[in-house]
Formats: structure tokens, C-alpha cells, sequence
């Protein structure tokens, strides 16, 4: 199938300056990034804070600029960002925030909000706006009798409830959600992720979506892609990446998580902070920290490779041929 | 909103929902429509000419026959006079608060939509403005153009735009970033639009309640030109000006110089009272 969004190379630098007169450090955010969405299809992007997830978001979408690299979205290029044309397309795709009530125009009715995308795109005559926004409101769960309501008067989960109906308003291809549920409470986070589940399933749009939490991506995604300061360490189908985590850095965050019933001892305990964006180490940027690191990974940057069908990794010591050893 | 669904928030009758201001707001407007009405209807209801002599009733007190706020040194009618000054000073208060709001505002949004070089060039006319001493530049600019009515209204409108510039630049950059404004425009909404629909409704409150803080100022920057004689010029009157010509009469005929300066007072307070009432009315978070 072709992809709906194609990313290659993608890169973005941020400048950080220390102190007044200090040098300006560049600190690559998102480095050489590649990856590819199919129509219908959800990918789960995973990493610790700082990893570059967001920013990788926003430049799927063509929000923050690529200093590097391309985003094809449905086989053309990103238009330039700001362009009526770039503009134009935000019908197509849309984006789904961590904290909906910052996203939401604290002065407008929740109705008025998720109307706005029709008005924007001039969809429709006045009186179907209104009855879509009706039926966008029954799809996401929402009451009609809170149509007037404004975002402080409703809960966390019922504003992003509000997000995602006007993030779907105007039917888009493609939703980047940048951790829509870490702001929630455990039990309001099950009924977003269903819904977003449900929502996919009815409408076949595909799905970006980024989280810390490993748990929601497996239960949601259908393939995952690791990210590690700024670039993707592991990427595969969801359910074999997590029940056979190749890359040193994919087992570690695996085992973090906890299951009832294991004990917490065969945990892998990572050893230190992640290491500074602006003082990348050397070779594999996360030798470091890696329990199985080798002098070679000290000198060498290791390329992301396909170790086996569907799935591929960026660590010298998961070889092509070998995949078991590592798993 | 077109959807009918506005069950859930019953409307209030009109007359409780008047009740429901506070006394000295309700002071406030009554006041501020006082104004409004004298400075409407001066000429209807002013009693005599503002140069109208009454050689033998000068220096009259309140409520002398005839003459209800007395008279000054030249036997005009303080009352008169009064209702004319509420009317001249009001323009330009008015115009010249909006004026500088509306300046100010642009500005601010234009730095905070195209960052830059914009937006250093906003801040470094803010900043030279704020450090000018305003009443200094006034003096040249009105002793060389000499004074009208027009100039004054547009030279006090330059007074204070930089703090609305910087108010609306902040907002509109925080809103921004990680904001409401930053998903709009990822809704795909153009600039006027974000700017318009969404921002300036959400900055208006800050921006009113500076409005209210400018609109005394610029009173009494007025107040102080043409005490100075290059503000309005006699035989047309201000507050202020009736304010300066009355100081050399304050200890034989207090009155000529009280009326004013009370009217002065009691606008500015009410403009505050109303200004921050409406602050709290306009904010849907606020009820």
C-alpha cells in the first residue's frame, strides 16, 4: 500500500545559547529520522522525555519547519508552511494536543470550537456544520446538552474528547496525537484510547501517536518506532517489538514496565540520565548507558537496519543474521 | 451557536440581572452617562455662552442667583464653562485612549505574528517611547504646530500605545506557543482570523483594564498642557484648563477651580469602577 506520510532524513536543530555571551550549541532534536504511515495504519512513536517525539510530530505536520529532509504527505511534498496551500491541507491532517485545555479557546462554547474547522475550511452550509458538529459530538462521547458548555466547565478527558471532535471534524487522513493521554487519569486515559481506537476503526484514518507510555502504544498501535535522542533505535510491529525488544535500549524500556504476577527483579535498570542532546556521545549515542556495550560502540554510529521481516534496529550487536542472541 | 441548547444556562430576566451590579458600578455608569449626555447636548444645555460676561456677578458663589456653580474672575458662568470643558475633555480622552490602544494593539500583534525584525523595531520604538519624557516631546511638537484640537487628540494617542504594544505582544506570543492560538492555527486558520477571533477576544480583558488606567492619565496629561497653555487654548476650555486658570483664585473662590477638578475625580473613578467590572463581565471563566 502506498503511504499516506513519508518522512526521509528529517532533521531539526535547535540553537541553545548558555549565559549572555555564551556559545551557541546546536542540539539536534529530531536527526535523520525516516519513516512511513500507511492509510489506516497507527504508529507508535515511544521514547523517554527529550527524545525528540513532539518535535517529530509537529514536523510530520509541517508545523515546525524540516531543516533537513522532506515530509510527502499523500505522494507531494509539504507545502511551505504558512501558504494558503499549506493551510489548505490542514483539512487532511490534523493534531490532537497533550493539554487540551491550553489547545482550547477558553472564550468560546465547546460547539463554536469544534465547528471552527468547518468554518475555516468553509465546509458545508451553516445549517450541516450544525448537524455535523452534533453528530461529532454523539461520536466522541460527548452530551448535546453540553454543546454551550466552555472547556473549564468540563473534565480533562470531556476536553479532550472536545480536541479529538474537532480534530476529526473535517474527516482528515491523518491524526498526529503528541501524548493526548498523560495528562489524564489513568481511568479517563482507557476510555480516550478507546475511543481513538473506535474512531480509527470507523473512519480508516491513520494515526501517529506518541507517548512515554508503553503499555497505551501496545494496546493501540500497530507498529512502533523507538525513539532515542532524536532518532529511531527500533522500529517493527507492535506486538513482536515488544515481546522480543532487539535493541538494548527497546529491552530496557520493555522491562520497565511492570506486569503482575513477574517479579520486579529481571528488570533492566538503566544506569544514569540520558546523556545531553547538545553533547551527543560518540558512536552509538546510547553506549553509555548500554548493559552489553562494546568498545566498537564507542567509534561507530550505527545505522537503523532490518534485522528481520517487518523490523529493523540501529545497534552493532543485533546482527542481521543473529537476532536471537540479542533478544 | 446555532444548536438549541441553551436550556442548560437559563437566561435571567433583565431587571434581576441589573440588580446584580454592584452599587458603585451602577454609580459608575450613571455617572459616565451623565457625562456622556453633557458632552452631547452641551450646547442645548449649557444655561449661558462660555465667554458670556456678567461683570457685576464676578467671583459669585454657588448658588448665587442665576449662576448655580458661581462665577470667575470675568463673571462667566462656572457651569457653562464646565459643561463645555466635560464635553472637550472627553474627546480627547476618548479619542485619544482609543487611538493609542488601537496603535498600541496592532503593533504588538504585528511583532508577535512576524517576530524578526519586526518585532525588534516594535520593541525599540516601545522602549524609546517609554523613556522619552512624554510631556517634554509634547512641548515641542505643540510649540512648533502650534495647538488645534485634531493635534492634541493625536499627539495624546501616542501616550501609552507602548504598553498596550507590549501587553498584546506577550499574550499573542504565549498563546502561541504552546496555546490555544498555536491549535488554531494548526486548524489552518489565517492570521486575521487567529488574530481577531481568537486572541484579541482573549487579550481584551488586560487590554481594557490598561484603557481604564490610560483614560485618567490622559486627562490629566491634558489637564497639565493646557495648564502649561499649550494644551487647549482660550477662550475654549478643558477641565484642566479651568483647573489652571482657577488655582489663583483658590483661596477667595475655591468653587472655580473645585468643580472642575471634582468632575475630573469622579470620571476617572468611574471609568476605573466600570472598566474593571466589564474585565470581570467579558471573562466566560469569571462567573
Amino acid at each position: 500500500m502506498t503511504p499516506i506520510l513519508e518522512a526521509r532524513d528529517l532533521v531539526r536543530i535547535y540553537e541553545t545559547r548558555e549565559g549572555l555571551f555564551g556559545k551557541v550549541t546546536p542540539v539536534r532534536a529530531v536527526d535523520g529520522v525516516s519513516l512511513a504511515v500507511s492509510p489506516g495504519e497507527t504508529l507508535g512513536i515511544v521514547g523517554e522525555s527529550g527524545s525528540g517525539k513532539s518535535t517529530l510530530g509537529r514536523m510530520l505536520l509541517g508545523v515546525d519547519p524540516a531543516q533537513g529532509g522532506e515530509v510527502r504527505f499523500g505522494g507531494a511534498p509539504m507545502p511551505e508552511r504558512r501558504t494558503p496551500a499549506w493551510r489548505a491541507l490542514r483539512a487532511r491532517m490534523q493534531m490532537v494536543f497533550q493539554d487540551p485545555l491550553s489547545a482550547l479557546d477558553r472564550r468560546l462554547t465547546i460547539a463554536d470550537q469544534i465547528r471552527e474547522p468547518l468554518d475555516i475550511h468553509r465546509v458545508g452550509t451553516p445549517e450541516e456544520r450544525a448537524s455535523r458538529v452534533a453528530s461529532l459530538m454523539r461520536n466522541v462521547g460527548l452530551r448535546p446538552d453540553q454543546a454551550g458548555r466552555y472547556p473549564h466547565e468540563l473534565s480533562g478527558g470531556q476536553r479532550q474528547r472536545v480536541v479529538i471532535a474537532r480534530a476529526l471534524a473535517t474527516d482528515p487522513a491523518l491524526l498526529v496525537c503528541d501524548e493526548p493521554v498523560s495528562a489524564l487519569d489513568v481511568s479517563i486515559q482507557a476510555q480516550v484510547v478507546n475511543l481513538l481506537r473506535d474512531l480509527q476503526e470507523t473512519t480508516g484514518l491513520a494515526m501517529v501517536f506518541i507517548s512515554h507510555d508503553l503499555k497505551v502504544v501496545r494496546n493501540l498501535c500497530d507498529r512502533v518506532a523507538v525513539m532515542y535522542l532524536g532518532r529511531i533505535v527500533e522500529e517493527g510491529p507492535a506486538e513482536a517489538l515488544f515481546a522480543r525488544p532487539q535493541h538494548p535500549y527497546t529491552q530496557a524500556l520493555v522491562s520497565s514496565v511492570p506486569v503482575p504476577g513477574r517479579p520486579l527483579d529481571s528488570r533492566i535498570i538503566l544506569q544514569g540520565e540520558p546523556p545531553n542532546p547538545a553533547a551527543r556521545p560518540s558512536g552509538c549515542a546510547f553506549h553509555s548507558r548500554c548493559p552489553v556495550a562494546e568498545p566498537m560502540c564507542r567509534g561507530a554510529v550505527p545505522g537503523l537496519r532490518v534485522t528481520a521481516p517487518g523490523r529493523a534496529s540501529a545497534c552493532h550487536l543485533v546482527a542481521g543474521a543473529a537476532p536471537a542472541s540479542a533478544a | 451557536m446555532t444548536l438549541a441548547l441553551d436550556e442548560t444556562r437559563p437566561r435571567r430576566p433583565v431587571l434581576s440581572r441589573l440588580a446584580a451590579i454592584p452599587a458603585t458600578v451602577g454609580f459608575g455608569f450613571l455617572w459616565l452617562g451623565f457625562m456622556a449626555v453633557c458632552a452631547l447636548f452641551a450646547d442645548l444645555i449649557r444655561p449661558y455662552d462660555i465667554t458670556q460676561m456678567d461683570l457685576m456677578a464676578r467671583l459669585a458663589p454657588p448658588g448665587s442667583p442665576g449662576h448655580w456653580l458661581g462665577t470667575d474672575e470675568l463673571g462667566r458662568d462656572v457651569l457653562s464653562r464646565l459643561i463645555q470643558s466635560i464635553r472637550v475633555s472627553l474627546v480627547i480622552a476618548f479619542g485619544a485612549t482609543i487611538l493609542s490602544a488601537l496603535f498600541g494593539t496592532t503593533l504588538g500583534f504585528l511583532a508577535a505574528q512576524f517576530r524578526g525584525w519586526v518585532e525588534h523595531l516594535v520593541v525599540m520604538l516601545a522602549d524609546f517611547q517609554a523613556a522619552l519624557p512624554f510631556l517634554i516631546m509634547s512641548l515641542a511638537v505643540l510649540a512648533f504646530f502650534g495647538s488645534s484640537m485634531w493635534l492634541l487628540v493625536c499627539l495624546m494617542g501616542f501616550y501609552g500605545w507602548e504598553r498596550y504594544a507590549r501587553i498584546a505582544r506577550g499574550l499573542a506570543i504565549s498563546a502561541g506557543a504552546q496555546g490555544y492560538a498555536a491549535a488554531v492555527v494548526q486548524l489552518g486558520a489565517t492570521p486575521s482570523r487567529v488574530y481577531l477571533r481568537h486572541i484579541l477576544p482573549n487579550v481584551a480583558s488586560t487590554l481594557i483594564v490598561s484603557m481604564t488606567l490610560t483614560f485618567p492619565e490622559i486627562i490629566l496629561m491634558e489637564s497639565g498642557l493646557s495648564f502649561l497653555g499649550l494644551g487647549v487654548q482660550p477662550p475654549e476650555s478643558s477641565l484642566g484648563n479651568m483647573v489652571g486658570f482657577g488655582r489663583e483664585y483658590l483661596t477667595t473662590a475655591p468653587w472655580v477651580m473645585l468643580a472642575p477638578a471634582v468632575v475630573i475625580m469622579l470620571t476617572t473613578l468611574s471609568i476605573s469602577l466600570v472598566g474593571d467590572w466589564l474585565r470581570d463581565r467579558l471573562d466566560p471563566t469569571i462567573r
